[in-house]
């Protein structure tokens, strides 16, 4: 048992120092009746580190890997190429297998990490502050609805047809056994979004505006009037945002008005892993700090007069507050909120922007290209990296059909929305700067033999 | 008050705890003091490059990382090579172009490198020593939960690729939903959960949903006085009023208590078994039993499920839905808060009602995801999506390569020394150190002492603060509330009797000091990078970002 360091010698010396003649000994308060005999039947005894490995490798390779096909997939997880030192850092003991930081004395490296992270997202959504990270965006998604519910005492949230449906169904879940109320809308086929028909919608009861930039299906639009309307009414505007390498080229949510900006970090130094886990960020005003779910890292002094850091307002938290916590949240992502942190370093204000751009002249020219085989439509006018076309066929049988021709050629709208006749031939293609224009060629053509 | 915003100014306050004075960088030798991102990087830097837009002409195929060139469609297109013109450098951002500086500052690759390495070394972790934090299981992170976690195939795949391209993916999904289903004797099992508190709001849902099919409004949860702060915030959430069960002297939950109190509009109990006190709950199937009696639902926190598993199923014990923290008793790393993982597992009353997606195996092998377009008539009763996606698979992957690491009997054995550790702890320390249910028989994995005998002046806080100074991490204080002053440890199994030792006299030597009224315990730590920090500073006036300094003329 390579991980358990104890000896038979060291556990019959221990157990005699405690006064057991054997191990039964110490669990003699689980009644007869639940006190297994042996081992669980059908489950298989111990490996080695190669057997294990093995096994797990010949499960690893039954996936089609992103990083061997073309590939075009987004829709709330982006493949973005990610520099060495991202991996290394987070692989460092100290980070790796250190605990929340409770202990702070012995915990700066985890808490100043935290604080520059908080500036980090803070800045990029154009708020004032920002959380040490949630579990991913669709529970960030909730949770600002649920704060927006606290800040303006009304429980009716008016969520945008563009906004992520699973970030839709999460809310759902929650707002059904919390009593909140949710207006929502599936998103059309068009290049217009829905903001114009979400400020009519406002009223005396609304707590929040909830609208998602560059929206599912890729479109961006000013949020600055939205924001002006809900304020006038009372009620907060929410952006979120799922792919945050567009706030390297776009306008910040927090300049046009946003009052919470939350999303998905994934993107930025954390990778797909198959959908988790990921970062979700979290930033608001500094009027609103204290009805902010989530652990906050604070500046303060130590006893010599050093500056050091804390986690601070605890008090909004479960562990103090019990049944009164703003949320039932406990933990946060702390190592991928490192990560994201980390690739955001070495990219910096310049390299953002660069791969913002390098991101959009690539979306832009496939965009074009695709657009050019027959059956198939451009439906955005604005897009980032990120855009929808219609197929002439429906998109989810086609996207199969390009996988079993080795293209991963983006999200149907048939999955994300299942039954709606209306959407089922849209197809959700994204475009980073891992993409070539080989990958772009290989897709267009497959799509029309697809298409044919 | 002033922060010294500098950070790095060399150290001259009394307060220093040897004799070779400030030094001229602030550093002393290998404990190095780091700036801030901001101080020391610009917007100007980056440590990144990225190749032009346009392909060069004639430019090779990139080779992908398995070696294998990467085949494309031999269909010639209409436009092989696109103009530079086309599309290139044509903005469609819908005249959303950032026009102001965002503010984030870049360092190069070696400065990066550097800053974290500088961090990192400002925090204890597990690979350092000890870490006996009770109800936190830090045990070792064996590094091939790493390496796997890293394969290509898991780590570079997409959560919405067609389900024929990720049958792996959701093979290992599959394979531990199997081994936590066997490991806890329950029914099934819902993966989605994306930490402890996320598994047990599903747990709770779970119960709520059966509740409203069965035509009920049942408003309150009992929880027991120990129970972490989780627990009540959850049920809170969902909408239930909480109230509190007792303990009995020897730290367990009273029984009749409990009985008393249930009746129609108990929706259920949430209790933690081992309980937050160390201890076993004697009477988890009698509890359970009652509470079903009376209509109502068993949750049981799992955090603890390192103590028993292996030995003990829960499903045994009555117990209707229990999440399990993957980063807890199957040792996927903590990463200083997070990520976690909370899976839930449910017993036959409550698994129709889990959330949406899970996996479902065919006799041929073949996974299907049931979500959205496929749940239809398979699980009509479902309350829905808990997040995006389909989970923590980064866990997933970890958690599994660590079960089959251990297997059924190696699992056994880590119950098993993890108790025994927890013991040898306990009957070392109460001796020097006060242990209120010391005489309720042996304790599981975690060992409750109280802060009885101190001298006046003297806290648990202070006594914690002394470990941090012995080169420890200091278990866990202030909890469970049921015990004044609490220290909670749960050494686990994965620290030698050596090791063990070395903490047990660091231990004792520092409460020794605190019964004596050693008054330089106040001051403790003084060996860290940071002697005690203002906490009610950092509240009262809360600093979450950083702001530039402003250059006052005044100043």
């Amino acid at each position: 048992m390579r991980y358990l360091p104890l000896s038979d010698h060291d556990r019959r010396d221990m157990l005699a120092a405690v006064g057991a003649k054997s191990i039964d000994d110490l669990f003699t308060d689980v009644p007869e009746a639940a006190r297994l005999k042996g081992t669980i039947p059908g489950l298989p005894d111990h490996a080695s580190e190669l057997a294990v490995e093995r096994h797990m490798g010949a499960l690893a390779r039954k996936n089609m890997v992103a990083g061997d096909v073309p590939f075009f997939l987004g829709a709330g997880a982006y493949r973005h190429h990610i520099p060495a030192s991202v991996d290394h850092i987070i692989q460092r003991g100290e980070f790796l297998t250190s605990y929340t930081p409770y202990q702070p004395e012995i915990a700066q490296g985890t808490l100043q990490a935290l604080f520059e992270f908080q500036t980090q997202v803070a800045r990029l959504y154009g708020c004032e502050v920002a959380n040490a990270s949630m579990y991913d965006g669709s529970t960030a998604c909730w949770e600002a609805i649920a704060m927006a519910a606290r800040v303006t005492r009304r429980k009716k949230a008016i969520l945008s047809g563009g906004l992520h449906p699973h970030y839709v169904s999460t809310a759902r879940t929650m707002a059904k056994f919390t009593g909140d109320v949710l207006e929502t809308a599936l998103p059309e086929l068009s290049a217009e979004t829905d903001l114009a028909r979400l400020a009519t919608a406002i009223d005396g009861e609304t707590s929040a505006v909830v609208v998602q930039y560059p929206d599912i299906l890729g479109r961006i639009e000013d949020l600055s009037d939205l924001a002006a309307k809900c304020h006038a009414a009372g009620a907060l505007l929410i952006a979120v945002v799922t792919e945050p390498v567009a706030l390297g080229a776009c306008r910040a949510p927090g300049e046009m008005g946003a009052d919470i900006v939350v999303g998905e970090g994934q993107a930025i130094g954390v990778g797909l892993n198959f959908g988790g886990p990921y970062v979700g960020l979290f930033a608001t005003r500094e009027k609103y700090v204290r009805q902010m779910p989530g652990r906050l890292a604070g500046e303060t002094v130590d006893a010599a007069g050093k500056r050091g850091f804390v986690l601070t307002l605890s008090t909004r938290e479960q562990h103090i507050r019990r049944e009164k916590a703003t949320s039932n949240i406990c933990t946060n992502a702390g190592l991928c909120a490192l990560a994201f942190s980390v690739h955001m370093t070495l990219l910096g204000e310049k390299g953002l922007r660069q791969l913002a751009a390098v991101n959009h002249a690539k979306a832009v020219a496939a965009a074009e290209r695709l657009a050019r085989v027959p059956g198939v439509t451009l439906v955005n006018e604005s897009f980032f990296n990120e855009f929808t076309l219609k197929l002439s066929k429906e998109a989810r049988p086609a996207v199969r059909a390009l996988a079993d021709a080795g293209v991963l050629g983006g999200v149907s709208l048939g999955r994300l929305y299942p039954g709606e006749a209306a959407l089922a031939n849209g197809l959700i293609v994204a475009v980073t700067e891992t993409v070539t224009d080989e990958d772009v060629e290989a897709f267009a053509t497959t799509l029309e033999g697809v298409l044919a | 008050m002033t922060i010294n915003r500098s950070g790095w100014r060399p150290e001259t306050s009394a307060a220093s705890n040897d004799d070779a004075g400030a030094t001229f960088t602030g550093n002393r030798a290998l404990m190095l003091e780091e700036p801030l991102l901001f101080e020391i990087g610009d917007t100007r830097t980056t440590g990144v490059d990225f190749d032009l837009p346009s392909p060069l002409a004639g430019e090779g195929q990139p080779a992908r990382s398995d070696g294998r060139v990467k085949e494309t469609s031999s269909v010639t297109s209409p436009h092989p090579n696109p103009s530079p013109a086309e599309g290139r450098g044509a903005s469609r951002l819908g005249g959303l172009d950032r026009n102001k500086e965002i503010g984030l500052a870049g360092l190069t690759e070696p400065q990066t490198v550097r800053h974290y390495t500088r961090l990192s070394r400002q925090n204890y972790a597990i690979d350092l020593g000890l870490f006996p934090l009770g109800s936190c299981t830090m045990k070792h992170n064996p590094r091939l939960n790493e390496k796997v976690a890293r394969m290509p195939g898991f780590a570079d795949v997409h959560p919405l690729q067609p389900v024929d391209t990720v049958q792996g993916a959701l093979g290992v999904i599959n394979e531990l939903a199997v081994w936590l289903i066997e490991l806890t004797g329950m029914y099934g099992v819902a993966m989605t959960p994306k930490a402890g508190a996320h598994g047990e709001l599903c747990g709770i849902l779970c119960i709520k949903a059966a509740l409203e099919a069965r035509g009920e409004d049942r408003k309150v949860i009992l929880v027991p006085e120990s129970a972490h702060g989780t627990n009540p915030a959850t049920a809170a959430f969902a909408g239930f009023s909480i109230e509190n069960i007792p303990a009995n002297a020897d730290g367990r939950v009273d029984l009749d208590a409990l009985k008393a109190r249930l009746g129609p509009d108990v929706a259920g109990v949430m209790i933690t078994n081992p309980n937050t006190c160390g201890l076993f709950e004697r009477d988890m199937k009698a509890i359970s039993d009652a509470v079903h009696a009376a209509g109502g639902y068993v949750y049981c926190d799992g955090a603890n499920f390192n103590a028993i598993v292996g030995r003990v199923r829960p499903g045994d014990l009555g117990i209707d839905a229990m999440h399990i923290n993957l980063h807890k008793t199957f040792s996927t790393p903590h990463g200083g808060g997070g990520p976690g993982a909370g899976p839930v597992v449910l017993s036959e009353a409550l698994a129709p009602y889990g959330p949406l997606p899970f996996t479902e195996r065919y006799a041929d092998g073949h996974i299907t995801l049931v979500e959205e377009e496929t749940v239809g008539d398979r699980h009509p009763d479902s309350f829905g999506r808990m997040s995006a996606f389909h989970g923590q698979m980064g866990m997933f992957t970890r958690a599994l390569a660590y079960i089959l690491s251990h297997g059924a009997d190696g699992l056994k054995q880590v119950a098993e020394d993890a108790v025994l550790n927890a013991n040898y702890v306990l009957r070392s320390l109460e001796g020097v150190l006060d242990a209120p249910f010391g005489a309720s028989g042996p304790c599981m994995h975690e060992a409750l002492f109280s802060d009885k005998g101190f001298a006046g002046g003297l806290s648990t806080l202070d006594l914690a603060k002394g470990l941090i100074d012995e080169g420890f991490h200091p278990m866990t204080m202030y909890f469970p509330l049921v015990v004044h002053g609490a220290m909670l440890i749960e050494p686990t199994e994965t620290e030698g009797k050596a090791a063990l030792d070395q903490f047990i006299g660091a231990v004792r030597s520092v409460a020794q000091r605190a019964k004596a009224g050693d008054g330089r315990l106040k001051a403790a730590p003084v060996f860290a990078p940071r002697r005690r920090l203002d906490e009610t500073l950092a509240a009262r006036r809360p600093v979450l970002v950083y702001k530039e300094p402003v250059q006052a003329a005044a100043e």
